[in-house]
């Protein structure tokens, strides 16, 4: 698997093409196809998704991006097939599930479309053209050689999302850096990606561990609840909450060098602005594209965090 | 509503009185054995701290809950409560942060009845659609589970809506995590709902009118009960019930996201069930609807709070003991 470090590519990326290609009048049709905004992470997908086609149909006056919401895997693959008929170049995508979205992604690709699949990886891999996502495992791991490293020895609890492919990787991620060391997993627990389940959680936690010294939770709307239940409690014992994915209001706590919350670790919706300007780049500029791209799970501390704030996202 | 004038309940009040103690018990009993149970798991479980924390965070599901009982024992149901949660928090917020008013504080108390006009207005729009539009109150409140669901994610643009002013955020946090003679400050709402919920049920004329509409609609139509009148004051009340919790739920995260109040509408109706109210209509118990509420809560804490049980399994086991608290209780009906 090649990897690239990429980071966010998003606005470096699209000034420079704007620079290079403003006269191009070559006309392209693109479709992206996303998730509806159903929780933080997949709003921030379609802001950015919204944003990085703002700025590449100024940067390419013949391009043309049609941006679609669906709320579930069937609805998806209803609108598959209408952005399909209309006749599109390419897709970029980010499939709700592998399984219900293989075949219809299948019946795009063999109308001669170029595929780009985003975050989550269809069952068959040959039917893309380009893949980009986020590093799970990498999540996982990132955070737990911080904790390793920084406090040597120690108690953390876990709150895990929900019981997915994407939360095993990042466990197993997890697990896998702590793995002989003196950090000590005291309970794991699946709080849904959910500021409410992860608060009641963490009280819970509280009531049952007279010391923990440090809880990850792999996801900053949980981290949200995770904070506050500490704070209700007023309890001190608790040296830092990781979490992770890079939501603004947890990238402004590191920036602003909050004790609680050193560091995030980034899982960054922009992934789908990477793809549609990877996506836009082979009809523009004849650059190879095809393979697999896959953004580090960048550890954002006070130092770089300021790169990583988009005030305006709703994530 | 308010009206007290006592009208003579000549159809089986004798008769509820008798089987009162019975079944309103069940559910306490089911309590108690939870309670156990939670010793057994953890000896921190019955710590204060603990069992006050389960409190307070049952209180939105409560809360509601009671709202949900007036609309069970008239025969409806509202399955939009927890979106509309959502959606009151949002516009709740939307407001609190438009600094319409001058004064934090004068601004924190119209916030306060914006969001209860604005529940209001929710469950008078499920109530005119089902009463005049005569349509099944599951499917009517199944779509306004879409649209005030689907508005909340416009209103925070697929993220959060956050309050802005860390001032009023302050100000206003005491609400959930303040404590007035002892017990935290939604314990109190939970007490001051429950009491006026139990008084409007239970000794007014529009609470008896209630469970005659639930019980038998043509009976109670034929007895000059405006049949539609009631069925849609309940889903007003439904929707000021909604707008209470929010107003408990919001200082507590100071933010509404496009996830609050998910599956709220079933926890609420389990907590009507387990606490003795019958889903078809016709019996209304406040306290039990309470009881009820504090056990779904109890039965997730007891389950973190536990080592046996596999983080995966959690479900299985929580839905396990919901079925068997059940059980108990229908067998204590029986015996006596």
């Amino acid at each position: 698997m090649r990897k690239l470090l990429i980071g966010l590519a998003g606005a470096a990326l699209a000034s420079t093409m704007t620079f290079a290609y403003a006269q191009d009048k070559k006309e392209v049709n693109i479709a992206v196809s996303i998730p509806a905004a159903d929780h933080g992470w997949t709003g921030g997908v379609v802001y950015h998704a919204e944003r990085a086609a703002k700025l590449l149909e100024a940067a390419h006056p013949g391009l043309k991006i049609t941006i679609k919401t669906s709320p579930d895997g069937a609805s998806q693959a209803n609108a598959l097939e209408d952005l399909t008929t209309q006749g599109i170049d390419a897709l970029v995508t980010l499939p709700h599930n592998s399984d219900e979205l293989t075949d219809p992604l299948r019946q795009v690709k063999e109308k001669g479309v170029f595929v780009t699949v985003v975050d989550r990886a269809l069952s068959d891999p040959t039917i893309q053209d380009l893949y980009v996502a986020g590093n799970n495992p990498e999540l996982g791991r990132v955070a737990g050689e911080y904790l390793k490293d920084t406090l040597k020895t120690g108690d953390v609890v876990v709150i895990r999302g929900l019981p997915i492919v994407i939360d095993e990787e990042r466990q197993k991620g997890f697990d896998d850096a702590i793995a002989g060391s003196g950090i000590k997993v005291l309970d794991k627990q699946f709080g849904n990606w959910s500021r409410d389940d992860a608060f009641k959680i963490m009280q819970d936690y509280l009531t049952k561990f007279p010391k923990i010294d440090a809880v990850w939770c792999q996801d900053d709307d949980m981290a949200v609840g995770v904070l506050e239940a500490i704070s209700q409690a007023k309890r001190t014992d608790i040296k830092m909450v990781i979490g992770g994915a890079g939501m603004k209001d947890m990238i402004k706590r590191v920036a602003d060098g909050d004790a609680m919350t050193p560091i995030n670790v980034l899982y960054p919706p922009s992934m789908i602005a990477t793809a549609m300007e990877l996506t836009v780049a082979n009809f523009y500029d004849q650059v190879p594209v095809r393979g697999k791209y896959i953004l580090d799970a960048t550890l954002v501390t006070k130092d770089n965090a300021k790169e990583f704030y988009f005030p305006d996202s709703p994530f | 509503m308010t009206d007290t004038k006592t009208i003579t309940d000549t159809r089986g009040f004798g008769r509820k009185l008798a089987d009162l103690d019975k079944t309103a018990v069940a559910p306490f009993l089911a309590l108690a054995a939870l309670f156990v149970l939670g010793a057994l798991v953890n000896p921190n479980f019955l710590s204060i701290d603990n069992l006050l924390n389960v409190l307070t965070r049952s209180s939105f599901i409560a809360i509601i809950a009671i709202g949900a009982t007036f609309v069970i024992s008239a025969g409806g149901l509202d399955l939009s409560v927890g979106s509309m949660a959502a959606l009151v928090a949002g516009i709740m917020i939307l407001f609190l942060n438009s600094g319409a008013i001058d004064g934090d504080m004068a601004m924190l108390a119209t916030g306060i009845v914006v969001a209860i006009g604005v529940g209001a207005l929710a469950g008078l729009l499920n109530g005119a659609v089902i009463t005049i539009g005569k349509i099944e109150p599951f499917i009517v409140t199944l779509g306004t589970m879409a649209i005030f669901r689907s508005v909340t994610v416009w209103l925070a643009d697929g993220g959060s809506i956050a309050m802005k002013s860390i001032a009023m955020r302050n100000m206003f946090r005491p609400v959930y995590t303040g404590v007035f003679l002892g017990l935290p400050i939604p314990v109190w709402v939970i007490i001051a709902a429950g009491l006026l919920g139990a008084f409007i049920l239970y000794k007014t004329s529009f609470g008896r009118h209630v469970v005659a509409v639930g019980s038998n609609e043509d009976v109670a139509k034929y007895s000059g009960i405006h049949v539609n009148r009631v069925r849609a004051m309940t889903y007003i009340i439904q929707g000021i019930c909604v707008a209470i919790a929010v107003v408990v739920y919001v200082p507590r995260l100071g933010a509404a996201t496009t996830t609050t109040g998910m599956l709220w509408e079933l926890q609420a109706i389990t907590a009507v069930v387990i606490g003795g109210t019958a889903l078809r209509g016709g019996v209304g118990r406040i306290w039990g609807t309470i009881c009820g509420a504090f056990m779904l809560e109890i039965v997730g804490n007891i389950m973190v709070l536990s080592n046996i049980v596999s983080e995966y399994l959690i479900g299985a086991v929580q839905g396990t003991i919901i079925i068997i608290a059940m059980l108990v209780q229908r067998t204590l009906q029986k015996k006596k």
